[in-house]
């Protein structure tokens, strides 16, 4: 990297935080405008069903009620929910901003009321009488690919949403015939929340003097949000504005614009009149996008020698009702990274996408990705079991060699670098893995239940080029900086990248400050809001300073090249012989030097022109991802099991992690560590759940159990690092690798633990009672 | 119903409707926002206030149940020049991203100091349990508050 490191690669602690410490940040729901008025929404309690009549007499006369709105006062006037996943030859249906007449999940919006607070709002909502003509719905995700099940769309064939077929592949035939032996496993990735603590929550301003829409929405993707509700309300899209202002966490679930950013937009124009709406957890859980949701069969065609040969999978993907924004995709990404870090040489995939009448999925951190390294390491556990050598032995010779880079997989997928052997040696040494084996052995001899878990993986992070966007998404792949500086040499820095938690703030202050020798506090970084940052794409899929920072950086080489000609004119050389370190425009031999505030300054001042050049210092630039990247990973844990009560304890968890280089490792850790415990939440106890009849039983807090502290020991964290060569950061990203890697290793642990009971698969979530029957139905066995 | 209640050291005197939750009363008619609310059922903590000096989940509690009491929120912990011990906790240890979660956990985290001004990590952990966290994980939140702690006893405070 050429930037000087003063700043970049230290753990500099966050400059977000003065104002999250203290209570002084601004969410979308501290937000107070003058005349407000609170939405709140009735929703199905059914899961399928023909609305028969929707009477708002009563709820019309209550205090405070400006007004009820059933999909007849929208009919005509907005377009459907955005979805820009929409596959070739997929079944779609448009899913309307509230219930078309019918009602597709319990939990969907049926109607929206208005009023002056939202006590009197919630009252109204209650006061609203719906009648639901209820008829069977189909909930679970295999039942609804059986023949004759309820359908949740009349209109399709079946309840298919998309569907992949495996290519005829003979080498792949081959390979499975010439095999030693094939395994097969059907693994479920069940459905889980995202929960971000904020939930979701929305102002809309339709200022009628302009003619034009302010949006706040706790987002991932303002400059998305903007695109999409201009095309749902046509609206012109130079008349939107939207502030993603202080954001509560996202992990995917605000990746999408949803019905209710559309809606309250439309209100607000309506009743001329601010809107707002903040999400209750049991709405969150509701009717927020799942993740997960995956039932997978695969077979696995190995050597004797543990070498895995080739993978023939199927993934049944729950949609939910509806297509979602990017849904229908996710199960692609799956597909793409089947084969892990491993030299696999054949792959097929079927994939099919399904419709049941539940809360949509989405992206949620991983996104695909968590699922294919469940398959794979899955997989190597059980050749490892089926030919008893050891996981780690196993692993180990289906890894990629740090020889093949660029690699491409079976799939398709170019992975630019790695080096993981390396990581897999300093990882096992961290652990001592060798003496935690032995330990575990002697524990076992006593009658304890315990194990180590193992998961080895790479995932896609950064994506682009941009050339598979369509009109639908509005824009590709690409992130955007724009740098503008002070006649004193301050910085303002404006990114497309809008955080939510991750810290853009200070990573990217970090760039611009070593690239000019000016302190932190001299620069700025502004996002999150459409009319200050012109045009950005978001932050998800681990792009935030990976395709982000990188058009920061690509706006800082900008900013010197006219900096150095500045140079050049004032001392009457040429700008290739000026170099620039620690802040002073040099050149090598002359005596002159000049200060970064001094050419900000000749900039602004412009008493001495430059030819050819405008006044003013600052620069734009759109950084095109030439191709993705491939963080790898190693985890490595310890469990023991309480055979009485099935609860698990979690001894030890190690993770040595390849992410490039690293701006700030006191962030990244951060990253690591959150990921993990989230990634562990899903194998150990988060579990999105509906009875038969569609009814959602993991509403609250009570029942959807979300990973709390004390279930945790101190992770230990290590770092590899082989740059990636696809940016000038050498940056990989870093924020899902957690998700992808520690799901696995848990699960590995676990039934490492019950091995010695015979015990060999375990669905996920590992709760205590699951484990418990699995520890009786063992000992009844025997 | 006529409430009378210290807020942050200020005495406030309202009139407020009884089902009226304490968390919107400082929210939305004292404008501190600080104070977050995650569920609305007591289970997350991100609501978590002092009344008379307890940590409590303001988004059970009316706000008629304050009356006569004493309630500190996150705004009144520390001043930009002069962070309370778990602020300046959270910051050096990055013990927050989002933010959404961290007023809590700094009001849960200072009841512990005052009950355990050396806690350990397990200590630590048990304490905030009644507060959940989706950014973090929990690790850089405890040495945040390690940090604080071990602040606190070389002041002296």
């Amino acid at each position: 990297m050429a930037l000087k490191p003063v700043h970049v690669g230290q753990p500099i602690k966050r400059r977000e935080d003065p104002r999250l410490i203290r209570g002084l940040a601004t969410y979308t729901d501290d937000l107070k405008l003058h005349g407000t008025l609170h939405a709140a929404f009735v929703r199905s309690q059914y899961a399928a069903g023909r609305i028969v009549r929707i009477d708002a007499k009563a709820a019309l006369g209550m205090p405070g009620v400006a007004g009820v709105f059933g999909y007849d006062a929208l009919r005509g006037q907005v377009g459907p929910a955005p979805c820009t996943a929409i596959l070739p030859d997929m079944a779609h249906v448009p899913y309307p901003l509230l219930a078309d007449g019918r009602v597709l999940y319990v939990g969907q919006p049926v109607a929206v009321v208005v009023a002056r607070d939202r006590y009197q709002a919630r009252d109204a909502a209650l006061a609203v009488e719906v009648e639901i003509e209820d008829r069977p719905p189909v909930v679970d995700l295999e039942s609804a690919l059986a023949p004759g099940a309820p359908k949740v769309y009349d209109e399709l064939a079946s309840n298919v949403c998309w569907h992949q077929k495996p290519e005829p592949n003979p080498e792949l035939d081959r390979r499975f015939a010439e095999a030693d032996g094939v395994i097969s496993l059907r693994l479920v990735n069940q459905r889980v929340a995202p929960v971000p603590m904020e939930p979701r929550a929305i102002v809309a301003h339709w200022d009628d003097g302009p003619q034009k829409l302010t949006l706040w929405s706790s987002t991932q993707t303002p400059h998305g949000a903007k695109q999409q509700v201009a095309v749902c309300l046509g609206i012109p899209e130079h008349r939107i504005r939207v502030i993603a202002p202080e954001v509560g966490g996202g992990f995917g679930c605000k990746i999408p614009t949803y019905a209710e950013e559309c809606l309250l937009p439309w209100l607000s124009r309506r009743l001329r009149r601010p809107i707002k709406w903040a999400e209750t957890r049991s709405e969150n859980l509701l009717a927020t996008t799942h993740g997960r949701g995956h039932v997978e069969t695969v077979e696995a065609a190995y050597r004797s020698d543990g070498k895995v040969t080739a993978l023939r999978g199927r993934t049944v993907a729950d949609m939910g009702a509806f297509a979602s924004m990017l849904g229908p995709a996710i199960p692609t990404f799956t597909h793409l990274l089947a084969c892990g870090p491993y030299a696999i040489e054949a792959v097929s995939w079927e994939i099919v996408d399904v419709y049941t009448n539940t809360m949509a999925t989405e992206a949620y951190r991983g996104a695909g990705r968590p699922e294919a390294a469940y398959i794979v390491e899955r997989v190597m556990d059980a050749v490892a079991r089926a030919l008893d050598l050891d996981r780690v032995a196993v692993r180990r010779r289906n890894l990629l060699t740090k020889d093949v880079f660029p690699y491409t997989t079976p799939t398709g997928a170019v992975y630019d670098s790695g080096d993981y052997e390396t990581a897999v040696g300093k990882a096992l040494q961290g652990f001592d893995w060798d003496g935690a084996r032995a330990a575990c052995e002697r524990r076992r001899a006593a009658g304890e239940l315990v194990g180590l878990g193992v998961a080895t993986f790479t995932e896609i992070c950064g994506l682009g080029p941009s050339s598979g966007a369509s009109e639908l998404d509005r824009r590709g792949t690409w992130e955007s900086a724009e740098l503008r500086v002070e006649p004193t040499g301050a910085v303002t820095v404006m990114t497309g990248a809008s955080p939510h938690g991750q810290g853009q703030e200070t990573a990217f202050a970090q760039l611009v400050a070593d690239a000019f020798g000016i302190g932190l506090d001299d620069v700025t970084v502004v996002h999150g809001d459409t009319d200050v940052v012109t045009h950005g794409v978001g932050t998800f899929g681990s792009r935030g300073l990976v395709v982000g920072g990188t058009a920061v950086y690509m706006a800082i080489q900008k900013l010197v090249a006219k900096a150095k000609r500045i140079a050049a004119h004032k001392f009457k050389t040429s700008e290739e012989r000026i170099e620039l370190a620690d802040g002073f425009f040099t050149q090598p031999g002359a005596e002159w030097r000049l200060s970064w505030a001094e050419v900000a300054m000749a900039a602004h001042l412009w008493n001495d022109p430059v030819p050819g050049e405008e006044p003013g210092l600052e620069a734009v630039a759109r950084f095109e991802p030439p191709g993705t990247t491939f963080p790898f990973g190693v985890h490595l844990c310890q469990v023991a099991i309480d055979r009485d009560t099935g609860e698990i304890a979690l001894e030890r968890f190690l993770s040595v992690d390849d992410v490039g280089h690293v701006v700030n490792p006191l962030l990244a850790d951060g990253q690591r560590l959150g990921g993990i415990v989230q990634g562990l939440g899903q194998a150990w106890c988060e579990e999105v759940r509906y009875d038969e009849a569609g009814q959602l039983l993991t509403g609250g807090f009570t029942d959807y159990t979300m990973p709390r502290a004390a279930m945790f020991p101190r992770v230990e964290l290590d770092w590899a690092c082989t740059p990636s060569p696809l940016n000038p950061l050498g940056a990989k990203g870093i924020g899902e690798l957690g998700t992808i890697g520690a799901t696995p290793c848990f699960v590995s642990a676990v039934l490492d633990a019950l091995a010695p009971l015979g015990v060999t698969h375990l669905d996920m979530p590992l709760r205590p009672e699951k484990v418990w029957r699995a520890i009786q139905a063992a000992g009844e066995a025997r | 119903m006529k409430i009378r209640v210290q807020v942050n050291g200020q005495l406030e005197e309202a009139d407020v409707p009884p089902r009226l939750l304490l968390v919107h009363w400082l929210r939305e008619d004292l404008g501190l926002t600080g104070t977050h609310i995650g569920c609305e059922t007591s289970l997350c903590g991100a609501c978590t206030i002092h009344l008379d000096g307890r940590a409590v989940k303001s988004c059970t509690l009316f706000a008629v149940q304050a009356d006569g009491g004493s309630v500190k929120t996150i705004e009144a912990m520390g001043e930009a020049d002069a962070l309370h011990p778990l602020q300046a906790g959270f910051w050096e240890a990055h013990g927050l991203q989002c933010g959404y979660c961290t007023p809590g956990m700094i009001m849960s985290a200072a009841q512990l100091l005052e009950e355990n001004p050396d806690p350990s990590e397990a200590e630590i952990r048990h304490a905030i349990e009644g507060n959940i966290c989706r950014c973090t994980g929990y690790q850089q939140i405890v040495d945040a508050i390690q940090h604080a702690a071990k602040q606190v006893r070389e002041s002296g405070a």
